[in-house]
């Protein structure tokens, strides 16, 4: 995988047992199916797929189907990615970056 | 107060419908509240009692109104709120549990955060409008806005969704109220009045002589003529309470009844019948010239005819005149307990005067007296200058000739000074003014009195002599003096 990337900028998790766990569990929050959240979807999908196959589930949820559940994750900003396994950290806008994926190595 | 001239004010206005906030004095000084289905932007600096006001609106909304409200919370959380507000006697979870007012705190914490693409702020919209949905909300608090520009880091985007969140405010036809921290070169720190331009409202706390004074102006309020001054503030148990100055005014009626001194004899000097219902007395002397005392008779006197008293004392504890005026045959207690006489002491250094002017204008408001009594005015030398408590006083009494109670003011003048002197010059803003002196002669101390003037009435010109003894206040016969 890509060699050039600053694993400093995403702090690996301490203990070693949890760097054992690499199964991903993702929730992608949207507001509808827009040209914007569908272009993330597909996005992150191929992504997920191509580095973390196997390991990963994405749980999109439509914020104007149930919009209650932004409380929960604390949901402003739209579309917004949050990885609530392994350690949660949330991303805004979702646009496929190499380095989001800095810790699946 | 002035309900009817407000609705009348309000309906000349058709196309400026206000929202009634609730608040003490706020309705009065806006003519009639906030602009309806607009939002107002209330900046202050910390501790100002900008989330307090936001709270007391949609709680008032919701009690008095009967109208829904959401509040949005980026700061405090819902326990902090419910504890904030659990001392003025809202019950928070309930108004929650019943559907009332919906609480959503919105908490963004800057560390878990990642920007990697183009993003919008489409999910607070979505939070606002579902919690206005699901109570059918007519009232909206955001407090503050400002915390996510301290949470989202482009601020680019942030300002244009917040154009965007006041366009779509205004479709969803709520009232809102938006805080704002006070900025060091603009109104909120970060700008928020660019986008709020209907109404803007500065609450002011600063400390002067370690005093704290509270004050609100109205800043700008779009279609509406408003009062331009500072209006004095208070927070109390009670919430927030606003001094309506400017509906004070030289207008009030005039009685023509006179009522007892509460002293048989001091009575036929001011023309056989005492002093005019509503009017202002000012008794002023040297230290010990009895001038407390004269206070409790007239109070005494008050309670007899079934009236209601207000006694406001400056120096000295409810306990302490109980007991001194017990000494001179004045049972005032047995007026405490039936409810005519409410003592409030308060040390006149512990608040600045606009604190006082408010805290006056609630206890009259609560109890509704028919004579009221400062004892002494001149200790509030200390929380202000003279011309500023001369401006405190004509406010106060011209508060209360509008709501119709007699006055009287005991002042302290210096030892060594022209007893024509009161410290704080206010001697042409009352009715009646009585002077009070101890003389000294052969070793003997004699109290003496007389009347230097007494508006719209006639009044003798004699100095008599007066007594206190346990049977209360004789004031002797002219004939009677020693010497003479």
């Amino acid at each position: 995988m890509s060699t050039n990337l600053t694993p400093a900028t995403h702090p690996l998790p301490s203990s070693p047992a949890k760097a054992a766990t690499d199964y991903w569990d993702l929730r992608l929050y949207v507001a509808g199916q827009t040209e914007h959240s569908v272009h993330a979807f597909d996005n992150l999908n191929k992504i997920c797929e191509q580095h973390l196959a196997g390991k990963y589930r994405i749980e999109v949820i439509d914020l104007l189907r149930d919009p209650k559940l932004a409380r929960g994750d604390q949901i402003v900003a739209l579309p917004t990615l949050v990885r609530k396994l392994p350690e949660p950290i949330r991303n805004h806008g979702v646009a496929p970056r190499p380095r989001f994926l800095a810790i699946a190595q | 107060m002035n309900t009817q001239a407000m609705e009348t004010r309000a309906k000349a206005n058709p196309e400026l419908a206000k929202c009634r906030t609730g608040i003490r004095g706020l309705d009065e000084i806006t003519n009639g509240g906030l602009p309806q289905g607009r939002p107002t932007l209330i900046c202050g600096a910390a501790g100002s009692g900008k989330t307090l006001l936001g709270m007391e609106f949609i709680v008032r909304g919701v009690r008095e109104f009967h109208e829904p409200g959401v509040f949005m919370a980026f700061e405090e959380t819902e326990q902090e709120l419910t504890e904030n507000v659990a001392a003025l006697g809202f019950d928070l979870p309930e108004l929650i549990r019943s559907q009332q007012i919906a609480l959503d705190h919105v908490h963004i914490e800057r560390a878990e955060i990642e920007e990697t693409g183009q993003y919008d702020l489409e999910g607070l919209f979505i939070r606002l409008g579902a919690a206005i949905a699901s109570i059918g909300a007519k009232r909206v608090v955001l407090d503050s806005l400002e915390a996510l520009f301290s949470s989202l880091p482009n601020e680019a985007i942030l300002r244009a969704e917040l154009r965007r969140l006041f366009r779509w405010l205004k479709t969803k036809g709520v009232t809102v109220v938006i805080t704002g921290e006070q900025g060091e070169k603009t109104l909120s720190r970060h700008g928020l009045e660019e986008y709020i331009s209907d109404c803007v409202i500065f609450l002011d706390h600063r400390v002067v002589n370690q005093v704290g004074t509270r004050r609100l102006r109205i800043i700008k309020y779009r279609g509406s003529a408003h009062g331009t001054n500072e209006y004095p503030t208070m927070i109390d148990e009670g919430g927030l309470s606003v001094l309506p100055i400017s509906s004070l005014g030289l207008d009030y009626s005039v009685s023509q009844q006179r009522i007892s001194t509460g002293v048989p004899q001091l009575d036929a000097m001011f023309g056989g019948q005492g002093w005019f219902k509503g009017s202002s007395v000012l008794v002023s002397g040297t230290a010990g010239t009895g001038k407390s005392s004269l206070a409790a008779a007239f109070v005494d006197a008050a309670c007899r005819r079934e009236e209601r008293c207000l006694y406001l004392s400056f120096e000295e504890s409810p306990a302490q005149i109980l007991r001194n005026m017990g000494s001179i045959g004045f049972d005032l207690g047995q007026w405490v307990d039936g409810k005519r006489l409410h003592f409030h002491s308060v040390r006149s250094s512990l608040f600045g005067l606009e604190q006082h002017l408010v805290a006056i204008h609630k206890l009259v408001r609560e109890h509704c007296p028919d004579v009221v009594i400062v004892d002494p005015v001149t200790n509030l030398t200390s929380v202000g200058n003279n011309s500023e408590i001369t401006a405190m006083l004509t406010r106060v009494i011209d508060y209360l000739k509008m709501e119709g109670a007699t006055t009287l003011f005991t002042s302290l003048t210096g030892g060594g000074r022209p007893d024509e002197q009161t410290d704080v010059g206010i001697s042409s803003l009352m009715d009646t003014w009585l002077l009070l002196r101890n003389v000294e002669a052969d070793g003997d101390r004699t109290r003496l009195l007389y009347i230097l003037k007494s508006r719209g009435m006639d009044h003798s010109s004699q100095v008599r002599e007066f007594r206190l003894s346990q049977r209360g206040i004789a004031v002797l016969d002219a004939k009677q003096r020693a010497g003479q």
